[in-house]
């Protein structure tokens, strides 16, 4: 009922690769997206800004960056934070050395600057797969963050080895910084978001996405039908650390506003990635944001129950979010490995038999 | 012999002693990746978890009163002044074959047959579940171990190498942790039983089938599903061994859970499917790291010591995949 069509009746190519084939779905996402880019900001306050959307949208685009290189070429990084610090980093070195640069292009530079770096820590995945390249990324979350911490040029040599974001503008909107309003941080976030994630689908639905698919099946099957290794493993590490890096640009610049590399960007981060992705949904897109949302709005929801309605002490809510958090990690690992991107897939076959399913 | 030569010893030595700490995590890891293919990445938690009950069942916690308070509004800590070390050990080593039957019967039992990365996500999943397990049990705060080992400097090593030293040099002799010498006769011991174990009994030489080929192992009537529970079993002693060693040197504590981080390296350089790699390669890190640290650290900033390890297996990695002693790949199609 709620999908009403009746079989493939697709004649053109054009018409079979569509994102949303069916009508009521595309009415469903721009629905949302106008509900997200006109009705949201006029409604948003200070404490949604912070504590759900902000973080969800940055995390939505880091897990769409691993999610590119884990998801979709098959290669597991254990280095997101890392390279989450490079993007951060860069935007900060790029932000105080150009203060009049439009905040799109440094965040967007930043990514580019990370692109570099990661194909530089990729150049072991042509060698090594499996877990071991997983160690070697471990390498680079560890290194990352200790040049990070060694050399203060990166911090511009302030005291506390911090990096604080100042106030830079877009039109004239501020968007970073402590006068910023939460409109204007929530609407700039959710045009990167939009327009990157918009980049990522047709990537992945391209020719390179589909290098990068062959080499995540079989590597050397993809190698003797003509797929170079090279060139799809290397490109997967440079487009999964550009939007990495975007991420890790945000996450500092616009949602915390200062940073402490240690603290900001462990190899915590680079887990809580990896389990976006795994609870979302490997290669998938639309994963991607349902594994950020979830990821994020739980730990909210969870403080909300269980220390502001049952009174109970922050590190019992704390440790039973963990557990809960590692237990539904294996809980999708054996029941659905595709994730909840799946599911959501599966609800779609199922209404689309509703209500006369055989 | 110069002070110089001899901090060089000493740096070594301690380096040395650091590896088989290193060592003693990563048999973990290889036992049961020998067995079951699977890179368990929650060695280190499991590790944290044995010591964490050890010093709970030590101590008279009673398990859970944090949760217990939350709910009922109680206020309970203690059930008795604990338990004898000997008893408490032997009980800790019966929640860990229980923790290794619970994870075969409701988690590897379920992933049979799915990709080793699958299998290796799995564990950090589990990771993350035991690590709050374990803080929701005991609860997080920092504790101390005691089983008796004894600790702190070695004077009459300390009187020995003064006297290798010239009279007049500003010399004060060479500091050996106690605590890592019975690290290091624990490790050698723990080793011999367990290759003893493998070589001459049946279940050893049943777990050697199962390392080599599960479908051959099957053919010939070794229940996979109880060889897994023993190795997981085994894995659980090496982890509470662990445990007690680094517990007794630096606490009780969050931290325990990372070194299982620190002995990927190590890995990396012995194989992931030889147990001698596993102590040769956390040899080789422990001395690289601590000579780096003294070495090479003073010239970039210092504290490489994080990464350093990392680095090196990285560089191995590139020419020797395989590592030192692990079997070779082969690819097919």
């Amino acid at each position: 009922m709620l999908y009403r069509e009746a079989g493939d009746f697709k004649t053109t190519y054009r018409a079979d690769e569509q994102t949303f084939p069916i009508r009521s779905e595309r009415w469903l996402f721009w629905t949302v997206m106008v509900l997200a880019f006109a009705v949201v900001p006029f409604f948003i306050n200070d404490y949604w800004n912070k504590a759900v959307l902000v973080p969800f949208l940055v995390w939505a685009l880091a897990a769409l960056g691993l999610n590119i290189l884990t998801g979709y070429c098959g290669q597991v990084s254990l280095g997101t934070g890392g390279f989450m610090a490079v993007g951060a980093f860069a935007c900060y070195k790029i932000m105080t050395a150009f203060p009049d640069l439009n905040m799109f292009i440094v965040v967007v530079l930043s990514g580019f600057v990370t692109a570099g770096v990661g194909i530089l820590f990729g150049l072991p995945s042509l060698r090594i797969k499996g877990f071991y390249l997983a160690v070697a990324t471990l390498a680079a979350q560890f290194f990352l963050i200790w040049v990070f911490n060694k050399f203060p040029w990166f911090y511009n040599y302030s005291a506390s080895g911090q990096i604080t974001a100042p106030e830079r503008t877009i039109l004239g909107i501020a968007v970073t910084g402590p006068n910023s309003l939460p409109w204007a941080t929530y609407l700039f976030c959710l045009a990167i978001v939009f327009v990157f994630a918009w980049v990522a689908r047709n990537l992945t639905r391209g020719r390179i996405g589909r290098s990068w698919m062959a080499i995540r099946d079989m590597d050397i099957a993809a190698e003797i039908i003509g797929v170079s290794p090279l060139r799809a493993k290397l490109s997967a590490f440079a487009v999964s650390s550009f939007y990495i890096g975007m991420a890790g640009a945000l996450f500092f610049s616009v949602y915390l506003g200062a940073a402490e590399v240690t603290e900001a960007f462990g190899i915590d981060k680079s887990f809580l990635a990896l389990f976006m992705v795994i609870i979302g949904g490997l290669g998938s897109i639309l994963g991607s944001f349902l594994g950020a949302g979830f990821l994020v709005l739980l730990p909210v929801l969870f403080k909300n129950i269980m220390v502001n309605q049952f009174g109970w002490p922050t590190d019992v809510a704390a440790h039973l979010q963990i557990m809960l958090i590692g237990g539904l990690i294996i809980f999708f690992l054996i029941v659905e490995p595709h994730g909840l991107a799946q599911l959501w897939r599966l609800t779609k076959e199922k209404l689309r038999l509703w209500p006369f399913p055989y | 012999m110069s002070p110089a030569f001899l901090n060089f010893i000493e740096i070594f030595i301690n380096g040395l002693m650091a590896g088989i700490m290193y060592s003693l995590v990563a048999l973990g890891f290889v036992l049961i990746f020998k067995a079951s293919g699977i890179f368990n990445f929650a060695q280190g938690v499991m590790a944290l978890f044995a010591a964490l009950t050890l010093v709970g069942l030590q101590t008279g916690q009673v398990p859970f009163s944090h949760l217990i308070n939350a709910i009922f509004g109680t206020d309970i800590h203690d059930w008795g002044p604990g338990l004898p070390t000997f008893l408490a050990i032997l009980l800790t080593m019966v929640v860990m074959i229980a923790l290794a039957w619970v994870l075969e019967k409701f988690v590897l039992n379920h992933l049979i047959n799915q990709e080793p990365i699958i299998l290796f996500m799995a564990t950090i999943g589990l990771a993350y579940f035991l690590e709050g397990f374990g803080d929701l049990m005991w609860g997080s705060d920092v504790k101390t171990l005691d089983v008796g080992l004894p600790s702190g400097g070695s004077f009459w090593w300390e009187d020995v190498t003064r006297a290798w030293a010239p009279e007049d040099a500003d010399y004060w002799g060479m500091y050996i942790d106690k605590l890592d010498i019975s690290a290091t006769i624990i490790a050698v011991v723990l080793v011999t039983a367990l290759s003893l174990f493998s070589q001459y009994t049946a279940t050893g030489r049943a777990l050697r089938a199962v390392a080599d080929d599960h479908q051959a192992a099957l053919s010939v009537g070794i229940s996979l599903r109880k060889i897994w529970v023993i190795v997981w079993s085994i894995a659980g002693f090496v982890a509470l061994v662990a445990g007690i060693m680094w517990g007794s040197k630096s606490g009780v504590q969050f931290s325990l859970s990372l070194i299982a981080l620190k002995a990927l390296p190590v890995l990396i350089l012995g194989g992931f499917t030889s147990i001698p790699g596993a102590i040769v390669g956390g040899l080789i890190i422990g001395v690289g790291e601590k000579l780096a640290e003294a070495y090479i650290g003073p010239m970039v900033g210092g504290a490489i010591e994080n990464w350093f390890a990392y680095v090196v297996a990285l560089a191995f990695l590139l020419f020797r995949p395989q590592g030192l002693f692990g079997d070779r790949i082969i690819e097919r199609i």
